[in-house]
C-alpha cells in the first residue's frame, strides 16, 4: 500500500518530495505535570488526542514525524527510541490500530489523506504518553529461563553443531524483545497474566537449540494454564513481529513439543 | 535523594558493561546503572562478526591479527594492547560459544569464519578468513547472549537510570594534583528517568563503560543516545581525553541516512562502483581493494564523489553492488542488511546496486586505559578504582582506524579485563568518603535547565553542531574547516548555557535529558575538533588536506586534551607534553590543554600503509 505522492511545487529534479500528514497522538500526562507547552491545557492525569500537522520527506519515518513533534513542536511529547532503524527495540508503538516499531514505519507507506493515529502499545501500564512500563514484560521473559543450560562437561574449544541443527531455532534468534507481538495479542490484553508470544518465542529459541539440555523444564513452564495453551492461534503477533519473525509457528511447536516431548 | 552502596559499579549495560558485570558479579557485589534497557544498547546493531584466529577455515594466527590491527590503525596502536587482544580473542569468541552464541557453522559443525576490511594472512598478502559471525547480527546475538547470561546470574539492573556525575575523590578538574598522589573513585550520581530522583551510588570501583558519541556528527551509523556520557563526565572531572580527533567513518552508509550496511557486505563480494560502473578501489587498493580498512575506503568515495564520479541526481553517492551474488546467498549471510535497504530506499538489492556514503561510526579515541582497563588521569598515574571499557574507553588497540569486527572483540576482551580487575580491585579496598553534597553541582544545573522559561531549544543548538561537524570536520579537514568548526562549536555552546526544555514535569522528562546530552556533545565535539586542528598530519581516519602525509617524527603520539581553568601564563600539565602538543586552547571560562603519550610499540616498527 503505496500512497501516492504530491511533490511539493518546489520541488527540483531529484529532491526527495514533500507531503503533509496529520499525526493523531495518545497522550497521558502523569500526575505531576505543570500545563503542557502546546495545546490546551488538561487535568494531570487524564488522556487526551493531540493533533499535529508537519510536512515531511519520502523517506521520513514515524519515527522522524515524532521527533520533528517533540524538537519543534511540543517537546513534552515522550517516546522510547534509540537505534532509528529497528534493531533495538525502543520504539514499539501502534501505528494505525498495529504495532509496529515507529522507526521501521515510513510514512509514505501509510495513507497520508487520513490522519495517522498513533497510541502507546497495548496491556502494559502506560507511564506518559508512549511509554508502557516494560516490567511485566521482562518478568515473563526470565521466568522462561532465557539463557544456555548445559551439563558439567564443557568442551576446550567450542561446542559442534550442524548447520541444520543451527537452522533448526534461526527463526526466534532474531527477537529484539520490542513487545510488539506480546501487546498485539488478544489473550494478553485481557489476561496480564499471560507469557505472551515474545517469552514464548524465547523459549523456543532455546528448546530447539541442539546444545541446550533445558528443553524438559522449560516445557514445564509452557505447559502452565499461562503458558502456551492460553494461544488462540489469531495470527496477530506474526503480522506485528517487525522482524519478521513466525511468532504463531513458532509456539505451535513449542505446544507440539510439550505434547510429544520431542524438540 | 537516595544513596546506594556496592563494591563495584558498571555504567552501560551494551556489551562491554555486560560483559563486565558477568565476571564482577560473580565475584562480587556489583550494580549496573543503564540508561536503556539492557538490550536496546547500540551493540546490538553490529553486524558483520568478531575476529578471531580461530583458523577454523584456513590458516590463521594471532600474530597476524595483531599486525593487522596495528597496521590497521596506521600503527598509532599500542601494540602491548593489541597483542593482548588477539591473543585473548579466541577465549573470548569461545566463551561466547559456550554462553549460547548461535554462531554461522561450517559443515563440519565448527564455528564459521568469512572475510573483513584489513584481516590479512601473513602481513597482508591476501584477505583471510577471520570474522567470526551469527548472519549480519552478530552485535544483536552478542547483545542478547551476554544479556541472557546476566538473567541467569542474577545480575542487578538500574534500568533507565542516566549517570549524571563522576565522584573522585581530588579535584582534578583544577590541575593542581601533583603526579603519583593517590586519587580515588568515590561512585556516581545518576538520574532515575521514572521519577526525576537523584541517586548517589557509592562504589569502590566504577567501570564506565558508556559507549560511542556518534550524535556529534548529523550523518552517523550511530543511535540517537550515543551522546558519549561517560567520556564527557570524566573530561570534565579533569580526566584526560586520548586520541579523540580520530573518529571513524563507516563507507558503507545508507546515502541520506547513515544507517549502517555491514562491511561484510563486501566480505562476501559486494563491490564498490562509481558512475562510469568502475570498481574504484582497484585504483586506491590494489591488493584487497573493497577489503581495504575503512579510513581509506571511506576516503576513497568521498573523492570519487568529489571529482565527479559519484552517483544519482546529485551526483553525491557511490554504489554498493550485490547484484552478482546468489539471492539465495545474501539471504543466509547478509538478510538484515539487505532488508535495511528495501525498508529505507525502496532499492531491490537482488536487481539494483545500494545507493552508500561514509558515516560517522566510531569514536576511535576516549577515556585512556591501560590494559587492566585502569583509567590514566595523566600519561601514567591511574584513578584507583576508576575503570573503562569498550567505545567510551581508549586502550589504545584500534590506534587511528579501527578495524572492522575489532569493536566486537574489544568489548569482550577488555569488558572481561575490566570487570576482573574492577571486582578483584574492590575486595580488597574500602568506600571512600563521599564528598559533600556528591549531587549539587548537577542537580543545580539540572534543575536550572528543567526551570529556565525562555531559553535555547537544545534541537536546534544540535541540529547545528551536528551540521557544522558534517562540514568541516569528516573525512576531510583543513585548518580552515577546524578553525570554522571550533568557532561554531564555541558559538553553540555559548547559546546552550541559555537552555530550556518544554516538559517542566519530573517523571520521564525525556525533553531535559536530551538537553543534558546536547551538553556532553557540545564538550566532546570541542575536543575532537582541537585534537584535529592540533594534529597536523594525516594518519588513520584523521586525514588533513593541508598535511596530507603521516609524520611519525612529529605525531607518532597520543594525543591528550585535559580540560582546566584558565591561567595567566602557561598551563601545567601532568606527564608526559613536550613536543608540538605543548599548547592550550582558550575557550569560554576554561581551556583545552594538549599533552600527550607514547606509543607503545614492540614488534612492528612503522611503515607505510598499503593495501
Amino acid at each position: 500500500m503505496t500512497a501516492t505522492l504530491e511533490p511539493a511545487a518546489s520541488t527540483a529534479v531529484g529532491e526527495v518530495p514533500t507531503f503533509q500528514v496529520t499525526l493523531k497522538i495518545a497522550r497521558y500526562i502523569p500526575s505531576d505535570a505543570p500545563a503542557p507547552a502546546y495545546g490546551e491545557p488538561v487535568p494531570a492525569g487524564t488522556a487526551r488526542w493531540d493533533e499535529f500537522q508537519l510536512t515531511v520527506h519520502g523517506t521520513d519515518r514515524v519515527l522522524d514525524a515524532l521527533h520533528q513533534v517533540k524538537w519543534d513542536l511540543d517537546g513534552t511529547l515522550t517516546f522510547r527510541r534509540s537505534c532509528a532503524h529497528g534493531v533495538c527495540g525502543s520504539d514499539a508503538m501502534r501505528i494505525n490500530g498495529r504495532n509496529r516499531l515507529a522507526c521501521k514505519t515510513l510514512l509514505k507507506d501509510l495513507d497520508p489523506s487520513k490522519p495517522i493515529t498513533i497510541e502507546p502499545i497495548k496491556g502494559l501500564p502506560v507511564i506518559k504518553d508512549l511509554v508502557v512500563d516494560m516490567e511485566p514484560f521482562f518478568a515473563s521473559y526470565r521466568e522462561i529461563m532465557p539463557f544456555l543450560i548445559t551439563g558439567a562437561n564443557e568442551p576446550t574449544k567450542e561446542r559442534l553443531q550442524s548447520q541444520t541443527q543451527r537452522d533448526r531455532f534461526d527463526d526466534t534468534t532474531k527477537c529484539i524483545l520490542c513487545a510488539a507481538c506480546t501487546t498485539s495479542c488478544p489473550v494478553f490484553w485481557t489476561d496480564g497474566q499471560y507469557f505472551g508470544p515474545a517469552a514464548i518465542v524465547n523459549a523456543h529459541r532455546f528448546i530447539f537449540d541442539s546444545r541446550d539440555e533445558g528443553g524438559a523444564q522449560r516445557l514445564e513452564i509452557l505447559n502452565d494454564k499461562e503458558g502456551a495453551w492460553r494461544c488462540r492461534t489469531t495470527f496477530n503477533c506474526t503480522d506485528a513481529c517487525p522482524r519478521g519473525i513466525q511468532v504463531t509457528k513458532a509456539i505451535q511447536e513449542v505446544k507440539r513439543a510439550v505434547i510429544t516431548r520431542t524438540f | 535523594m537516595q544513596t546506594h552502596e556496592y563494591d563495584v559499579v558498571i555504567v552501560g549495560a551494551g556489551g562491554a558493561g555486560m560483559r563486565a558485570a558477568l565476571e564482577s558479579s560473580v565475584r562480587t557485589r556489583t550494580a549496573v546503572i543503564s540508561k536503556l534497557y539492557p538490550t536496546r544498547s547500540h551493540t546490538g546493531a553490529a553486524q558483520g562478526g568478531m575476529c578471531a584466529a580461530l583458523a577454523n577455515v584456513e590458516e590463521d594466527n594471532w600474530e597476524w591479527h595483531t599486525f593487522d590491527t596495528v597496521k590497521g590503525g596506521d600503527y598509532l596502536v599500542d601494540q602491548d594492547a593489541a597483542e593482548i587482544m588477539a591473543k585473548e580473542a579466541i577465549d573470548a569468541v569461545l566463551d561466547l560459544e559456550k554462553m549460547g552464541l548461535p554462531f554461522n557453522r561450517t559443515p563440519e559443525g565448527r564455528i564459521d569464519q568469512r572475510r573483513f576490511g584489513g584481516h590479512t594472512r601473513n602481513h597482508g598478502e591476501a584477505a583471510v578468513r577471520r570474522a567470526c559471525y551469527a548472519a549480519d547480527r552478530t552485535g544483536h546475538m552478542i547483545l542478547q547472549t551476554l544479556y541472557q547470561q546476566c538473567v541467569k546470574n542474577d545480575v542487578q539492573f538500574f534500568n533507565e537510570f542516566y549517570v549524571l556525575d563522576l565522584l573522585v575523590d581530588h579535584d582534578l578538574a583544577a590541575g593542581q594534583v601533583p603526579d603519583h598522589e593517590e586519587v580515588n573513585v568515590a561512585g556516581v550520581v545518576a538520574y532515575e528517568l521514572a521519577t526525576g530522583e537523584i541517586h548517589v551510588f557509592r562504589a569502590k570501583s566504577v567501570v564506565m563503560a558508556t559507549g560511542g558519541a556518534g550524535r556529534i556528527y548529523k550523518t552517523t551509523s550511530n543511535a540517537h543516545t550515543l551522546t558519549g556520557d561517560g567520556i564527557a563526565l570524566a573530561y570534565r572531572r579533569g580526566i584526560p581525553l586520548e586520541d579523540m580527533e580520530f573518529f571513524q567513518f563507516h563507507p558503507t552508509g545508507l546515502a541520506g541516512l547513515g544507517i549502517l550496511l555491514s562491511e561484510a557486505a563486501r566480505g562476501e563480494g559486494a563491490i564498490l562502483r562509481n558512475s562510469t560502473g568502475e570498481r574504484f578501489m582497484e585504483r586506491y587498493a590494489p591488493t584487497i581493494k573493497d577489503l581495504a580498512p575503512r579510513d581509506i575506503v571511506a576516503r576513497s568515495m568521498a573523492n570519487e564523489v568529489r571529482e565527479g564520479r559519484g552517483c544519482g541526481p546529485h551526483k553525491d553517492y557511490v554504489l554498493l553492488d550485490l547484484t552478482h551474488l546468489e539471492p539465495a546467498h545474501i539471504d543466509a549471510k547478509l538478510p538484515d542488511i539487505t532488508e535495511f535497504a528495501r525498508t529505507y530506499l525502496g532499492v531491490e538489492p537482488y536487481t539494483e546496486p545500494v545507493p552508500v556514503y561514509p558515516t560517522a561510526h566510531y569514536l576511535m579515541g576516549g577515556i585512556p586505559t591501560n590494559v587492566r582497563g585502569e583509567v590514566l588521569r595523566n600519561g601514567t598515574d591511574v584513578v584507583r578504582g576508576l575503570y573503562a571499557a569498550g567505545e567510551c574507553a581508549c586502550v589504545s588497540v584500534h590506534g587511528s582506524n579501527r578495524l572492522g569486527t575489532n569493536s566486537l572483540l574489544d568489548i569482550n576482551v577488555f569488558g572481561r579485563r575490566a570487570g576482573i580487575a574492577a571486582a578483584e580491585y574492590a575486595v580488597d579496598a574500602t568506600l571512600v568518603d563521599l564528598p559533600e553534597s556528591p549531587a549539587a553541582t548537577m542537580s543545580a544545573e539540572l534543575e536550572a535547565i528543567r526551570t529556565r522559561q525562555d531559553g535555547e531549544r537544545p534541537a536546534d543548538i544540535r541540529r547545528a553542531l551536528a551540521e557544522t561537524m558534517d562540514a568541516n570536520a569528516q573525512v576531510f579537514r583543513t585548518e580552515e574547516s577546524l578553525t570554522q568548526a571550533l568557532a561554531d562549536i564555541r558559538a553553540l555552546a555559548r547559546r546552550y548555557r541559555s537552555v530550556s526544555v518544554q516538559d517542566k514535569s519530573r517523571a520521564f522528562n525525556t525533553d531535559l535529558l536530551e538537553a543534558v546530552e546536547l551538553g556532553f556533545l557540545l564538550d566532546l565535539a570541542e575536543v575532537v575538533v582541537v585534537g584535529a586542528l592540533n594534529r597536523k598530519e594525516s594518519r588513520g581516519g584523521h586525514f588533513r588536506e593541508d598535511y596530507p602525509k603521516r609524520d611519525d617524527a612529529g605525531f607518532m603520539r597520543h594525543t591528550l586534551v585535559y580540560r582546566r581553568p584558565l591561567t595567566d601564563g602557561p598551563a601545567a600539565v601532568d606527564g608526559d607534553s613536550d613536543g608540538p602538543f605543548a599548547l592550550s586552547s582558550q575557550s569560554d571560562g576554561y581551556q583545552l590543554v594538549l599533552g600527550s603519550k607514547p606509543v607503545s610499540v614492540t614488534r612492528y616498527q612503522p611503515m607505510e600503509r598499503k593495501y
